[in-house]
Order: structure tokens, then C-alpha cells, then sequence
């Protein structure tokens, strides 16, 4: 293993220019996709501090007895994905409404009847913070006697839902699309340097050489073009993360979520995915090669 | 079928043809050559001696007839074994056929790495060698740099290092001034009196005439005559 790693070194360094084509390629690609990885889990966090502030109003017919007020609140908290539940009165929900109007609640002043009713706030357990689930908890809640509507953000949720699918498969799409863009790449840049080296392997195969004495430093060139390509991607991704990260944060989020970088276990993914990118590419030029 | 083999023979070919589309390089070539021979095949060029050699270390199948190589049966040798096949082979390539990007030493370890030798026995076995063929101080330039009878001088060493049992050269001194033919085909008979049988292709009488041994002469792909100097 450790000659066949020195001969790798060896070949790279004796094949500069194609070796530095090959890397570079890989750190376009997996720079490319990283970005897009980097952009996906933030949007995904964001969606997901979003989700997690879900909760559902469970309105009350005006006049509802105050003696059942009690018995609504313990069906509602034994209804399965509810974490806890808050009564807030007519009188509170107006003054709510008034801080939240601030200069504008001198508007509220004339009102001779509150017209807000009695409401239930519905929170949910994180696991129930989708919106399938809010939507079957919402429908629980709404069939309670004396609920006479309920209200959860419908639309904005759907909406967010649906992006964040989007996402997901655009991502997952995306994803493929580089993997098997980068691996092409590779292979041609590999079956490059395989040419340009076609009477050393010609020669090999004449002195006796196996055809895995022959694979073998080039496979091992694939994973180490990989690493550093991977390496060189993710770094320059780093570097433009920090250059724009704060600016996004302001800009976008206004400070209440906090953009993050690839975690550890993402970068590392990336990197075997890296690694594994430079080898198959070597795999299947040299596997083509060695048939001719 | 091929008959049995005489217990001397390292090499035999029975009624061997090799065409190239409607061009016929050999025609029925039968032959026998023993262990430590030391043998010629002559004639002139597109007589069939390159494509002879070839068949020899499965450059190439044969079209027709059987090749028995030291006990191995070429028409039924698998992929896996035609490296081992070679491995009982040192060819010399007119050409030289040397790695350019590789260092003289590179270019002769090659052989000794391919078949798994420890790098301390590499080291003193490529080195010795070189001392052989006159080319140690050389051990670190690249095979460009070296004039055409230093390289094949390296071919030659790449050739011995691996004790093969057969020796094949392909025109080895055809590039080469009179004295570094000398030098070649004086290593090509030290290696011959330690064993190895030696077949080489040349059209060199000179030579063959200064080597001695036996001598097939091919025209137009066919044996003419055998002749022994």
C-alpha cells in the first residue's frame, strides 16, 4: 500500500499539469455543490425556526360558559402532539392587539364592545411541527364543542412547506447532477493523463506487470486528486462564507437566525463524496483503457 | 494437437499462421528451440520476425497452430495469465521501448516491483545490474538524455534483472554503431552462458556471424532454411 502511495505521489508530481487539471476540476464541482449543500441547510434551518414558532388559535363562541372553559382546555391538552396549552381572554387578546399597534391603538379606543373572542393557544410538540400533523391537530381541536374556528397560518404554512419540498428535491437533483457531472469530468481529465502515459502502461503490461500493479497507483491518484480537490472546494467555500455570511445575516434574517457553515460531519461527507468522485472517475477510464 | 513436449524444449511452434486481414505475416511456422539456445531468426524486413516475437510473449494471438511456451499453452491461456507468461520473458525492443519520464533506475525496478520484490532487494538487484550493462553512473538520468546505445544498454538490463528464462531482442543493435553492438551482444552472451536461452530477430549477419548459433532464415512469413554457424 505504502509503494503504491508513493508511486502515486511520484506520477502526480511527474504529471503536474494534468494532476493540477484534475484537482481543479474537483474543486469547481465540489465547490459548486457544496454551495448549494451550504445554502440548503440554512434554508432549512430558517424553515425550520420558523416552523418551530407554530401554534393554533382555537377561537370559542362568543359567550361561552366559563365553567366549560376548564373541561375544553383538557380535551385540548389530551390530544396527542400538543405540548401545552394557554387560555387568553377576550380582554387579554385586545390588549395584545394594542401593543402589537402601538401608535396605531388610539384606533381601538372607540371600540364600545371588544369584539375579539375568547381563545385557546395551542402549542405543539416539535415532532407535530409539520404540516400534515398541524393540519390533523387543528381539525381535532376544531370538532371540540364550543371551538367555533381555528387558525394556524394555513396558507403561509402550505407555502413554506411546499418551498422547503422544493428545496429538498431541487437539492437531491441538483446533487446528482454534479455528482455525475464531476465524475465525466474526472474520467475524461483521467483518461487524459491515462494517454499521455498509454506506452508506460503498454511497457508495464510488457514486462509483466498485473493489471492491478497497474490500476492501483492510479486509483490511489484518484482518491488523493479527490481529497485535494475536495479540500481546495471546501476551503474556498469557507472563504467566501465568511465574506458574505454577516451580510446575509443582517440583510435576510435580521439577525434572528444565525447563518451557519457546513457541520462536521457534512464536510466530511462532502470529502469522501470527494474522494469517491475521483476515484470512480479513474475507475472507469482506466477500466475502459485496459480493455483496449 | 501439439505433440508432446521434448523435455528440452523451452519454445515450440506447430504449424503457426498470423495474418492481418488478408495479409499473411507467418505461414506455418513450426519450430522448436531448447533451453539455453541461442537462436537467430533472420531475413529481411516484413519477413515475419517482429510478428514471430510477438506471438512469443502473446503481443499477439495466434491465428492458427499452437504456441507452448515453458509448458504453457498459449491458444488456451487465460487473461490472468498472460503477465506471468511475460514474466518469463526479457524483451528488448528495437525501439528500446524506456519510460522517458522515468529515471534509469525506475525504468529497470519496474520489473522487480511488478512482481512484488521487496524494496531493499530492488535497490542492491537494479544497481547490480546496471554495473552489468556499464550504466551505474547513469542510475538517476532520465532515458532521453542517454545516447541510443546507453539506452538500449538500459533495455537490456531491464531485460536480465528479472532472471527471465528467455531472452527475446528485436533488432537490438539495428540503431546502433559497431561498438555498441559489441557491447550489447557481448551482455546477450553472458547472459546465454549463465542459462537463459536467447532468441533474437535481426538481419544483422555480422552478428550473427561474431554470435554463433543457430540461425532460421524467414522469407515472406515462411521458414526458408536453418543454418548453424
Amino acid at each position: 500500500m505504502i509503494i503504491y502511495f508513493k508511486r502515486a505521489i511520484k506520477d502526480i508530481l511527474d504529471h503536474r499539469f494534468l494532476s493540477v487539471v484534475t484537482i481543479i476540476t474537483i474543486a469547481i464541482s465540489i465547490l459548486i455543490a457544496s454551495a448549494f449543500a451550504l445554502f440548503f441547510v440554512n434554508v432549512s434551518g430558517i424553515v425550520n425556526s420558523w416552523q418551530r414558532g407554530i401554534r393554533i388559535m382555537a377561537y370559542l363562541e362568543p359567550n361561552s360558559p366559563e365553567i366549560k372553559l376548564l373541561d375544553i382546555k383538557r380535551k385540548i391538552q389530551d390530544i396527542k402532539g400538543v405540548q401545552d396549552v394557554q387560555f387568553i381572554s377576550k380582554k387579554e387578546a385586545l390588549e395584545r392587539l394594542k401593543d402589537q399597534m402601538k401608535h396605531q391603538s388610539s384606533l381601538l379606543d372607540d371600540l364600545k364592545e371588544n369584539p375579539l373572542p375568547d381563545a385557546f393557544e395551542v402549542r405543539l410538540k416539535e415532532s407535530f411541527q409539520n404540516k400534515d400533523q398541524v393540519e390533523m391537530l387543528a381539525d381535532q381541536v376544531k370538532s371540540l364543542s364550543l371551538v367555533d374556528d381555528v387558525e394556524y397560518g394555513q396558507v403561509w404554512l402550505g407555502r413554506f412547506t411546499n418551498i422547503l419540498n422544493l428545496l429538498k428535491v431541487t437539492g437531491y437533483a441538483m446533487s446528482v447532477l454534479f455528482f455525475l457531472a464531476t465524475v465525466l469530468i474526472v474520467a475524461n481529465t483521467i483518461r487524459l493523463v491515462l494517454y499521455s502515459r498509454r506506452e508506460e502502461v503498454e511497457i508495464m503490461r510488457l514486462v509483466g506487470a498485473t493489471d492491478r500493479f497497474i490500476r492501483a497507483p492510479f486509483y490511489m491518484e484518484g482518491l488523493i486528486q479527490g481529497a485535494l480537490g475536495g479540500m481546495i472546494g471546501l476551503a474556498a467555500l469557507f472563504v467566501l462564507f465568511m465574506a458574505i455570511s454577516s451580510n446575509v445575516e443582517q440583510g435576510l434574517t435580521s439577525g434572528m437566525f444565525t447563518i451557519r457553515f457546513l457541520s462536521w460531519e457534512t464536510f466530511f461527507g462532502i470529502l469522501a463524496c470527494s474522494m469517491f468522485v475521483g476515484w470512480i472517475g479513474c475507475f472507469l477510464s482506466i477500466k475502459q483503457f485496459l480493455k483496449q | 494437437m501439439i505433440e508432446k513436449q521434448n523435455d528440452n524444449s523451452i519454445i515450440r511452434m506447430f504449424h503457426v499462421h498470423k495474418t492481418y486481414g488478408a495479409v499473411k505475416a507467418l505461414i506455418d511456422i513450426t519450430l522448436d528451440i531448447s533451453k539455453n539456445e541461442l537462436l537467430f531468426i533472420s531475413g529481411p524486413s516484413g519477413a515475419g520476425k517482429t510478428s514471430l516475437l510477438k506471438l512469443l510473449y502473446y503481443g499477439e494471438p495466434v491465428s492458427e497452430g499452437q504456441v507452448l511456451i515453458d509448458g504453457m499453452n498459449l491458444s488456451r491461456i487465460s487473461y490472468n495469465r498472460i503477465p506471468i507468461l511475460r514474466r518469463k520473458f526479457g524483451i528488448i525492443f528495437q525501439d528500446y521501448k524506456l519510460i522517458a519520464t522515468k529515471t534509469v533506475f525506475d525504468n529497470v525496478a519496474i520489473v522487480l516491483e511488478a512482481i512484488g520484490k521487496k524494496r531493499r532487494f530492488i535497490e542492491k538487484k537494479v544497481r547490480s545490474v546496471l554495473r552489468t550493462v556499464g550504466m551505474e553512473r547513469s542510475i538517476h538520468s532520465l532515458p532521453p538524455t542517454l545516447s541510443g546505445g546507453e539506452q538500449q544498454r538500459i533495455a537490456v538490463a531491464r531485460a536480465i534483472v528479472g532472471d527471465p528464462k528467455i531472452i527475446l531482442a528485436d533488432e537490438p543493435t539495428g540503431n546502433l554503431d559497431e561498438d555498441s553492438a559489441d557491447i550489447i551482444l557481448n551482455l546477450l552472451k553472458r547472459y546465454h552462458i549463465r542459462g537463459a536461452t536467447i532468441v533474437i530477430a535481426t538481419h544483422d549477419k555480422e552478428l550473427m556471424r561474431k554470435a554463433g548459433g543457430r540461425v532460421i532464415h524467414l522469407k515472406q512469413g515462411q521458414i526458408q532454411s536453418t543454418q548453424i554457424l
